[in-house]
C-alpha cells in the first residue's frame, strides 16, 4: 500500500494482505541498498497470521519516492511518521543490519511506539572498511560485489528464498543493482557514522531479540555483543550456516525465531 | 579484512546450489525421487501453498534435487534463479506463456533452431500469438517490427546452423528503448562461452539436451531469469504486475522485486502446463555440469582442428565458423565469443545432396543423428532432417543450403575425427 509521508509517496508491503491498523502491527526495516522484498517470506507469512505488516521501501529505496535519509535517528523519526501515517499507534520493529540500528533508534527515541524489536545482523558500531566505503563512492558495481559474497555464507540454500529455484547471491545482487544511484554511499555512510547505539541500548525498555547468522561477516556475531549486553532481557538466537542474508539463506529459521519471539507473552 | 572475489565458473559448475546432504551426509546430489514431500503440520502445509514458506510440495512445481540443478545453471549465468524444464522447447513456451497472451506479438530472428521456428509460425498463431521473423544481423528490421502488442524479443546467440552471431548489447538496446525483455536461446554456447544478462540479455533459455548435460543422455531444459527487466516500469505486463485471480489475488513484482517472473512462471506455468522435469533428469544434467567448463574447452579445442582441416579440403566448398575470417560476423565473434565459437558448425560439401549421403554414410566415428551437444561427434544434414518442414526460400534465408552438413564436434582425439572426415569427404567425391 502506499502511504503519504512529508509530502512524498511511502511503498509498504503489507503481506498479501490488505492492512488493518486494528491488529497488532508489525514494521520490517530493510538495510543498506534493499527494499521491502528482502523480508518476502517472513511478512506474508505473519500478514496471514494476525498481523497488520508494514514491510517498507525507506525513502528512496525500491518504490518509496524522496531521497535517502542519511542518518540512522533520521530514519528512526521517520519511522514515527510512517506509524502515524498508517494510524498505528503502536509497533514491533523488525529490523536488519542498518535497519536494525533503526529499530533500536526507534525504541530508544519513541518508546511510547514500540511494543518490542528484533534486530538482525546488528552491530555497534557498524563500522565499514576503508576500502568498501570508498568503493561506494567511486565504484558501485565494486562495491555491490563485495557486499554480496561478504553477505552470503553458502553457495547452497535449502529453501532458498523466496522459493525453490532462485539463487540468492544472484537476487540480492541485483535487488542492490535495481536501487538508484547514490543510495548505496547514504546508506553505509549512516552504518559508519552512527555514534548512539550504546545509549540508545541503555533507554530500552521493551522486550529485544538479537538473530546473529554464525557465518555473518559483514557484521561479525561479536560485534552485537556490547548491544545484547546492554539491553537487560535481551534474547540472542543463533542461525546456522547462514550469513548476513538471513533472511534468505535460512528463511525458515529467522521466521520461527521471529514468530516465536513476537508471539511470546509480555513480560509483566 | 581483504576484498573478495566472486568463485570462479569452474567452482560454481561444482558448488553452486548443493552442500553436503545435511541428512546422510551424500557428498553428490540425491536423487530424490519423490512426488510428494510430509508437511510438519497443516500450519507449515498452509504456509507452503501461500508462499509464506519456501519449500517443496509436489515435484510438478518443485523438487530437491531439480532445485539444485535451478541454482546452478543460475550461478553459472549470473542470473536469480531459473526453472528446470521438461525441454528447451518446454523453456521457449514457458518463458512466452508467462508473459503474454492472445493477441500479443513477438520479433524473432531467422536464424532459428527448426522446433523453435514451428512453435513460432505454426503453433503460437494457432493461439492468436504471432511472429515477425527479422534477419539476426539486420538491426533496423529488429526496431521495425516492433508493433504496439509486441511483448518480447528472441534470437539464439549462435543461430542454428549457420552459426549467426547474434549481437546481443545491440538488440538488447533496441528492446530496451521499447521497454521489451530480450529472450536469448543459450544452448549453443553455455555460459562458458557467453554470458548473455552481462550483455543486455534479460531471459535465457537452454536445452539442456545439449551441452549442459554433455552426454547425449537426458532431454531437458532451463529457463533462467536475469532478474534486470523492470516489469513494473514497461507497463507492458500486467500478468506479472497487476492481482493474479489465479493465486490469491497475488502481485508477483509486489512480492519480488527481481523474481517476478519466475514466481509467476513456476505458479502458472508449471502448475497448469506441467512440462516438469523429472529429478533423476536433473541429477543427469548434473553429473554433466559438473565438468562443463573442462569439456567446453576440449569442444573448441577440437572444434578448431577440424574447421581449419575441412579449409583445405578440395570437396568441401566452404566452412562457416564465426572463428574464420571470411564469416560475417567474424569481428562480433572476437567481440562477444572471446572464448570460442562453440562446437557445432556446417560445411558446405561440393556435390549437393548425392554426395552428402555419401559422405555421412562414409563416416565410422560420427554419428548420424539429431542432435548436438554430445561427447560424441555428430553429424546432419539440417534440410532433410532439423530443419525439413521449410521450404528452400526460407532454408536459405536460415543459411542452409541443399549441401550444407552439420557437425557436433565431440570429445574424441581430434586427429581421429580428422581421419574418419577425411574418409568421408573421399567417398563423397566419388560418384
Amino acid at each position: 500500500m502506499e502511504l503519504d509521508v512529508r509530502n512524498a509517496k511511502v511503498y509498504a508491503y503489507t503481506g498479501g494482505k490488505s492492512f488493518d491498523p486494528a491488529l497488532p502491527c508489525v514494521v520490517f526495516v530493510h538495510g543498506a541498498e534493499g527494499d521491502h522484498s528482502v523480508w518476502g517470506l517472513q511478512s506474508r507469512y505473519l500478514a496471514h497470521h494476525g498481523r497488520a505488516v508494514l514491510a517498507l521501501d525507506l525513502p528512496g529505496h525500491g518504490r518509496s519516492a524522496g531521497q535517502p535519509l542519511a542518518s540512522i535517528e533520521a530514519i528512526a523519526d521517520w519511522i514515527v511518521e510512517v506509524l502515524g501515517a498508517a494510524h498505528v499507534p503502536r509497533a514491533q520493529i523488525v529490523g536488519h543490519s542498518s535497519g536494525a540500528l533503526v529499530a533500536l533508534e526507534v525504541a530508544a527515541r519513541h518508546p511510547g511506539r514500540v511494543d518490542r524489536i528484533a534486530l538482525l545482523g546488528a552491530a555497534f558500531p557498524m563500522r565499514v572498511s576503508t576500502e568498501l566505503l570508498e568503493a561506494t563512492r567511486t565504484d558501485e558495481p565494486r562495491a555491490l560485489q563485495m557486499i554480496n559474497i561478504w553477505s552470503h555464507g553458502a553457495y547452497a540454500h535449502y529453501p532458498s528464498s523466496p522459493g525453490p529455484g532462485f539463487w540468492v547471491h544472484g537476487a540480492n545482487l541485483r535487488l542492490m543493482e535495481r536501487q538508484k544511484r547514490g543510495v548505496l554511499p547514504v546508506d553505509f555512510a549512516a552504518c559508519n557514522d552512527y555514534r548512539g547505539g550504546l545509549a540508545a541500548a541503555a533507554k530500552v525498555r521493551c522486550p529485544t531479540l538479537f538473530l546473529i547468522a554464525r557465518r555473518d561477516l559483514m557484521t561479525p556475531g561479536r560485534t552485537a555483543q556490547d548491544l545484547v549486553k546492554a539491553i537487560a532481557g535481551a534474547r540472542v538466537v543463533e542461525i546456522d550456516g547462514s550469513g548476513h542474508a538471513m533472511m534468505a539463506e535460512k528463511p525458515d529459521e529467522v521466521l520461527d525465531a521471529l514468530r516465536d519471539f513476537l508471539s511470546s507473552a509480555m513480560p509483566t | 579484512m581483504a576484498a573478495p572475489k566472486p568463485p570462479h565458473l569452474d567452482t560454481l559448475s561444482l558448488h553452486a546450489g548443493q552442500q553436503p546432504d545435511p541428512t546422510t551426509g551424500a557428498r553428490a546430489v540425491p536423487i530424490f525421487q519423490s512426488t510428494s514431500f510430509v508437511f510438519r503440520d497443516t500450519d507449515h502445509a498452509a504456509a507452503l501453498f501461500n508462499m509464506e514458506r519456501a519449500g517443496h510440495v509436489y515435484s510438478r512445481i518443485s523438487n530437491p534435487t531439480n532445485a539444485v540443478l535451478e541454482e546452478r545453471i543460475a550461478a553459472l549465468e549470473g542470473g536469480v534463479g531459473s526453472i528446470a524444464l521438461a525441454s528447451g522447447q518446454a523453456a521457449l513456451h514457458l518463458a512466452i506463456a508467462t508473459l503474454m497472451g492472445a493477441g500479443s506479438h513477438i520479433v524473432a530472428s531467422r536464424a532459428l533452431y527448426g522446433g523453435s521456428h514451428n512453435l513460432l509460425a505454426y503453433t503460437l498463431p494457432r493461439f492468436g500469438v504471432e511472429t515477425t521473423f527479422v534477419a539476426p544481423r539486420d538491426l533496423r528490421a529488429w526496431g521495425d517490427a516492433i508493433r504496439p502488442n509486441t511483448k518480447l524479443l528472441f534470437g539464439e546467440t549462435l543461430g542454428n546452423p549457420g552459426l549467426d552471431v547474434l549481437d546481443v548489447p545491440a538488440v538488447a538496446a533496441i528492446a530496451h528503448g521499447h521497454n521489451l525483455p530480450l529472450l536469448v536461446d543459450a544452448t549453443f554456447t553455455t555460459p562458458y562461452l557467453m554470458r548473455p544478462f552481462d550483455l543486455g540479455a534479460d531471459l535465457i533459455y537452454h536445452s539442456a539436451t545439449k551441452f549442459l548435460c554433455g552426454h547425449g543422455t537426458a532431454v531437458a531444459g532451463v529457463l533462467v531469469d536475469g532478474g534486470t527487466f523492470d516489469w513494473e516500469a514497461s507497463g507492458r505486463f500486467p500478468e506479472l504486475t497487476e492481482p493474479y485471480a489465479g493465486f490469491h489475488g497475488m502481485d508477483f513484482q509486489e512480492e519480488s522485486t527481481v523474481g517476478a517472473f519466475l514466481l509467476r512462471a513456476r505458479r502458472e506455468g508449471l502448475r497448469d502446463f506441467g512440462a516438469c522435469m523429472s529429478p533423476t533428469t536433473a541429477w543427469i544434467v548434473l553429473q554433466g555440469i559438473e565438468t562443463l567448463p573442462l569439456r567446453m574447452a576440449r569442444h573448441v579445442e577440437n572444434t578448431r582442428k577440424i574447421v581449419e582441416f575441412l579449409g583445405t579440403q578440395s570437396a568441401v566448398a566452404s566452412v562457416s565458423y564465426p572463428e574464420l575470417p571470411g564469416h560475417p560476423d567474424h569481428e562480433l565473434a572476437k567481440r562477444l565469443l572471446p572464448r570460442g565459437c562453440g562446437a557445432v558448425f556446417s560445411f558446405e560439401l561440393k556435390g549437393g545432396r548425392a554426395a552428402g549421403r555419401r559422405f555421412i554414410e562414409a563416416l565410422r566415428l560420427f554419428s548420424h543423428l539429431a542432435n548436438v551437444g554430445d561427447a560424441k561427434s555428430l553429424v546432419i544434414h539440417p534440410a532433410t532432417t532439423t530443419h525439413f518442414r521449410m521450404d528452400d526460400a526460407a532454408l536459405a534465408a536460415a543459411g542452409i543450403g541443399p549441401g550444407t552438413i552439420r557437425l557436433s564436434i565431440g570429445l574424441e582425439a581430434a586427429e581421429d575425427l580428422i581421419e574418419d572426415l577425411a574418409g568421408g569427404l573421399r567417398a563423397s567425391q566419388k560418384a
